[in-house]
């Protein structure tokens, strides 16, 4: 026993550094998981009151950008509300379903994000609206252009976002013009492409194929852009394509955002549940 | 004693402010950022309670942490080099270590800079092999180690250079 104390006590020191460093990898693993990470997030008042103050004061750097980003927005919703009540069989139709639908079963919140990441493997956003806004997790986060990421964890007034430019992420993604569905995931090199895989080789891609949601996963409607194919190649087992993205989106530039939920959410995830876990 | 406390709090916070709000954001080259907050470790007294040290460091990493969502990378690297920092120490500074005379206002710059960059290679590099997480990239993460250890030398020994006194 005596034996047992003087150990710890010489090497006292070495102990609390290993306690500490367990205690941090348990962090780093938590964050490396989907929707694990419990304690160690922006989403508190602290990090967001700091982001938000900070942000108060350096919107209005960017002013004169996102007018123009939200008025080019706005016209094109214009040009969409005109157009289709002449005639229904525009090429936008996708995108009018979802729309259309959207009056019951989608409803959009806009927010806006305090922090902007996108340099690191692991990039998750904070957003100014959390609990208190109705903001739950897996909601999803799309921008004028399209999709940004998916809500992982909530406060009651702020919310961090896991952006598509996280190694994490995997939205479900398809080919505008036909039905041929993938996981869009990101390498974790450059912000401007993620990559599309499991597309079959059946499917007729060519360069400059627009890429959007899927609306499989319950979480995005179907038919909001991505971006446009900029390279493909088979992978391995000659089966499947890997596609390289161009997205829409400049992820180092975005302000005003809309986070969307799925009300028919619920009770699409209870009736997939026992097969599939997204 | 006294002012020496508040020195070390004052730094403390206004590293931790300085990171998050600013050096977060640089990314030179579209991903190269500094992480000047190891400054704090570096500079920390050399006669010091260790058990306290080491929860500083981590607490200190850990801040970082909570503000750039990113787990416990900057919390794991921050602590090893603080566990680590006597063995650096001397093997930079040699027999001056050993008789307890080193000061950070007094000694020569050649002896400083292997310090720093010992120091702040290591913390890159535990930083970047838990960020990015997989053997596979390995030398993703030798160059994001290099180049942004570089980068956060430069920074460092500027601002000690700016802020030391009597120099």
């Amino acid at each position: 026993m005596q034996q047992i104390i003087n150990f710890l006590i010489r090497n006292k020191t070495f102990l609390l550094y290993l306690l500490l460093l367990s205690i941090s990898f348990v962090f780093t693993i938590q964050s490396h998981s989907y929707h694990k990470s419990k304690f160690i997030n922006s989403a508190n008042f602290l990090s967001g009151g700091v982001y938000n103050s900070v942000n108060n004061i350096s919107e209005y750097f960017k002013l004169n950008e996102q007018n123009a980003l939200l008025q080019q927005e706005n016209n094109t919703l214009r040009t969409l509300i005109y157009n289709t009540t002449r005639k229904n069989d525009s090429i936008q139709i996708t995108y009018t379903d979802s729309t259309n639908i959207s009056a019951t079963t989608y409803t959009f919140t806009p927010a806006v994000v305090i922090k902007n990441s996108y340099s690191a493997t692991d990039n998750i956003l904070l957003l100014n609206k959390g609990k208190r806004d109705s903001i739950k997790q897996d909601f999803g986060v799309i921008t004028p252009r399209g999709v940004l990421g998916i809500v992982d964890r909530t406060s009651k007034k702020y919310a961090t976002v896991i952006s598509i430019l996280n190694t994490n992420s995997r939205i479900s993604a398809k080919l505008k013009h036909t039905n041929h569905f993938g996981s869009l995931l990101w390498d974790g090199k450059s912000p401007y492409t993620v990559q599309l895989k499991e597309i079959p080789k059946i499917a007729p891609i060519k360069q400059g194929d627009t890429i959007t949601t899927s609306g499989l996963s319950a979480i995005f409607p179907k038919g909001i852009p991505i971006g446009t194919i900029t390279d493909f190649t088979l992978d391995h087992s000659k089966n499947f394509y890997t596609i390289n993205v161009a997205l829409f989106n400049d992820m180092t530039n975005v302000e005003h955002v809309y986070i969307i939920e799925n009300k028919d959410q619920p009770e699409i995830k209870r009736l997939l549940n026992p097969t599939s876990d997204e | 004693m006294n002012s020496l406390i508040s020195g070390h709090t004052v730094r403390f916070i206004s590293l931790v402010f300085l990171q998050v709000l600013v050096l977060n954001h640089i990314n030179f080259l579209g991903y190269l950022n500094p992480y000047l907050y190891v400054l704090f470790v570096a500079l920390y007294p050399i006669k010091n309670n260790r058990a306290l040290f080491l929860i500083l460091s981590f607490l200190l990493g850990l801040l970082i942490d909570i503000f750039s969502d990113s787990g416990g990378i900057h919390a794991a690297a921050t602590l090893t080099i603080a566990y680590a920092r006597p063995i650096i120490l001397k093997f930079s500074f040699g027999t001056a270590y050993d008789h307890q005379t080193v000061k950070f206002n007094t000694i020569e710059f050649g002896a400083l800079l292997v310090y720093f960059f010992i120091l702040i290679l290591v913390h890159h590099f535990v930083l970047f092999s838990l960020e990015i997480f997989n053997i596979k990239s390995i030398l993703l993460i030798l160059q994001e180690t290099l180049f942004s250890s570089i980068f956060t030398i430069i920074l460092a020994i500027i601002i000690t250079i700016i802020f030391s006194r009597g120099r």
